[in-house]
């Protein structure tokens, strides 16, 4: 689960973790209260979506797709700037090089004090699954692409591991500090930061803390002047509070539905539209699509303990994807027995209407008598027993090679 | 033979009065596994009825490792209570028998949760973790054999091939895969989609090499991680044995959650082309179609010289 910075920042500022005045903003004259508000000559208007990237994004009218203005996130000199630029970012959509060119639009907007920079560092914390330890990186090179860093200069990323039981040591911290060529007060303000960030990032479940760019000001304190906070969806139940940062605007429609249903959806780009039992089946049987030379429109995992309602609820979803110019359902019984899926297939199809090629793979428990049922229904199917017919097959009914 | 686990392994189930406990409990002892009782707090003194067996049912894990000597445990008990409930298990095996196996069905643990188990078991060497968030572990014997896990036990049979998996229903595929081919199973280890987990590739890659039975390994990696990359190195040192590799999620695009919390492509790593480059550089037999895993098995097992065609 994502939230947006301005979220971060608020739980930045409760950690007792560095981040510039702002004021989260919905409409053009709270922007413009806000700057008189924030007291300062110069402040960023920041978009606040989901994706990264929105400084270098452009922005565009959604209705008539003529571009608005360059770069969603600007310095203004002037209330007048502020006015322009919230103007030009609130209701358009912003494509950066993470939205893909469907973008996003921006109902959110974020106005920060100025910050007199005197560098920029990166700094993220995620957990490292080869360690089985929390590990931070840290690096000089702060505000740029920091894939590209590490693919050019990896010595420039600095790293170190903590154990979540243990919580992050100021002497780590320090070394880290030491590190970055930091010194002094600049030192002491970036362990102070570091410590909270730890015990922000283990006592909040987070998956992932990333600020780029982190800079030291010109009073040698470090700030946090970006934010973007992911948390470990895995641990919700402990966090009841996550529910207020959701936004759901920003989670596609169907994603949502299918999670309502213990269902795993993920859109992808394709016209054949799957349904499968198990992650990695899932993945190997989109694989298997591309490999006959078809192209997967969803994955869509029903998970171990699917019934015959969120079965029904799948293939609903699926049936409801007007890009679909077929279906596979490709199912190994081990928990969950093909007759089931068989009959929960035939009842979606019956409401929804089912007028492209369907494509049944069953195996494991119960596949003969989930094929019976199949056969018997007034369904058109063609029915397969192996995974590799399943791909070849759903690929000639769509007219492919 | 088998790896960790075999006929006479002594198993409890840690939530065994929930409904997937005693559903999975009854189908592992019709496969032929000794289920010797279970765990749940507060319920201790009842007895679960099994086909063929009544087991008894404990509130610690310490107290029924002591009263059954058991040897393994299985979990299912929701994901809230499963790092204490690992937790527990390894301290009563580490205090009890100085060892043991813990077998973790249960998905959606949080990470950090995991974190701190794998920190715990690392003090506790003797305690084996497999899991959490898969299938468990198989060994089909000549009659029956040892499940610990969810698994169909039909679709095996006994046999010479290892197989090793991150996915549930995948390893089902792979298990199809060598029977398609008239090769049956050893052990079948799902290890879990997790990005922190117990037992790796490498630790199973280990055991088959030194199981004599084992005449074979099929490997089935995901995308996400560096574990099928280490594996590989590994295996091209240590492993002497035929060795088949899949990895799922080739299509899959970077930065979307493929259902496991694992199955994910960040920053430009963990894809599948750099595990199939990895295992062709270590000499293992790839298979980039699922449903061509039988296939690549057999030329592997005949360029061993283990099979004729």
């Amino acid at each position: 689960m994502n939230i947006h910075e301005y979220q971060a920042k608020a739980m930045f500022r409760e950690s007792g973790v560095s981040v510039q005045r702002g004021v989260h903003c919905t409409t053009v004259e709270q922007a413009l209260s806000a700057y008189d508000s924030l007291n300062s000559d110069v402040v960023a208007v920041k978009s606040q979506i989901h994706a990264g990237g929105r400084g270098k994004g452009d922005l565009f009218c959604p209705d008539s797709g003529e571009l608005v203005m360059q770069g969603g996130v600007k310095v203004a000199f002037s209330r007048m700037e502020v006015e322009n630029y919230s103007s030009n970012i609130l209701g358009h959509k912003l494509v950066t090089k993470q939205t893909g060119p469907s973008g996003k639009i921006v109902s959110n907007l974020y106005v920060e004090s100025g910050c007199d920079i005197a560098h920029e560092y990166y700094l993220a914390i995620l957990v490292d699954r080869e360690e089985d330890a929390i590990l931070i990186m840290a690096s000089t090179e702060g505000g740029v692409d920091i894939e590209e860093v590490a693919e050019t200069s990896p010595e420039a990323i600095h790293k170190v591991w903590f154990d979540p039981s243990d919580g992050l040591s100021e002497e780590v911290a320090n070394s880290l500090g030491d590190s970055l060529g930091l010194s002094g007060n600049s030192r002491t303000s970036f362990t102070e930061m570091m410590v909270n960030l730890a015990s922000l990032f283990t006592e909040k479940d987070c998956s992932m803390i990333e600020i780029n760019p982190l800079v030291r000001d010109g009073n040698g304190l470090m700030v946090a002047l970006d934010a973007k906070v992911s948390f470990d969806e895995n641990a919700t139940f402990r966090h009841p509070w996550r529910e207020g940062l959701r936004d759901s605007s920003e989670e596609s429609d169907v994603e949502v539905r299918a999670h309502e249903h213990g269902l795993s959806y993920v859109d992808l780009e394709g016209n054949i539209g799957c349904l499968v039992n198990g992650a990695g089946l899932a993945m190997a049987t989109m694989d298997v699509i591309k490999l006959y030379g078809g192209e997967p429109a969803n994955f869509l995992d029903i998970g171990g303990g699917a019934d015959s309602e969120s079965i029904t609820a799948a293939f609903e979803i699926i049936l409801e994807d007007t890009r679909l110019e077929g279906i596979l359902v490709n199912i190994f019984g081990g928990i969950i027995r093909c007759d089931m899926v068989a009959r929960s297939i035939i009842e979606a199809s019956e409401e929804t209407g089912l007028n492209i090629p369907l494509v049944v793979r069953f195996s494991g428990t119960n596949h003969d008598e989930g094929r019976k049922v199949l056969e018997e229904s007034d369904l058109d199917v063609i029915t397969v027993s192996t995974l590799g017919d399943a791909g070849e097959a759903i690929v000639k009914a769509i007219g492919g090679n | 033979m088998s790896i960790w686990i075999n006929d006479e392994t002594r198993v409890l189930v840690q939530g065994i009065t929930g409904s997937q406990g005693t559903f999975h409990g009854t189908r592992m002892v019709e496969y032929g596994t000794d289920i010797v009782g279970g765990v749940t707090p507060g319920k201790g003194g009842q007895v679960v009825d099994l086909p063929g067996r009544s087991v008894p049912v404990f509130d610690t894990m310490s107290e029924a490792v002591s009263s059954t000597r058991a040897e393994a445990s299985v979990i299912y008990v929701p994901a809230r209570f499963a790092a204490p409930a690992i937790i527990e298990a390894a301290d009563s095996f580490h205090e009890l028998n100085g060892g043991g196996l813990i077998v973790c069905i249960t998905e959606g643990i949080p990470t950090l949760d995991m974190v701190k188990v794998i920190s715990h078991l690392e003090k506790r060497p003797g305690v084996r973790l497999i899991g959490p968030n898969c299938p468990g572990i198989i060994s089909p014997g000549s009659d029956g054999g040892c499940k610990i896990g969810i698994m169909p036990g039909s679709i095996h049979a006994k046999g010479r091939i290892g197989i090793i998996s991150k996915s549930g229903t995948l390893t089902y595929e792979a298990v199809a895969q060598t029977m398609s081919v008239g090769e049956g199973q050893t052990t079948c280890v799902g290890i879990g989609g997790d990005p922190v987990n117990g037992t790796g590739f490498i630790e199973c890659l280990e055991a088959f090499e030194n199981d004599p039975d084992t005449e074979a390994v099929v490997m089935i990696g995901e995308i996400g991680g560096t574990a099928e990359e280490e594996a590989a190195a590994w295996s091209k040192a240590n492993f002497s044995k035929p060795l088949v590799g899949f990895v799922a999620g080739a299509t899959a695009p970077p930065g979307k959650r493929m259902g496991h919390a694992g199955a994910i492509i960040s920053g430009g790593k963990g894809t599948a082309e750099e595990k199939f480059s990895a295992f062709e550089a270590a000499g293992i037999h790839i298979a980039r179609d699922p449903s061509k895993i039988g296939e690549a098995l057999v030329s592997a097992l005949v360029e061993a010289g283990l099979r004729e065609s």
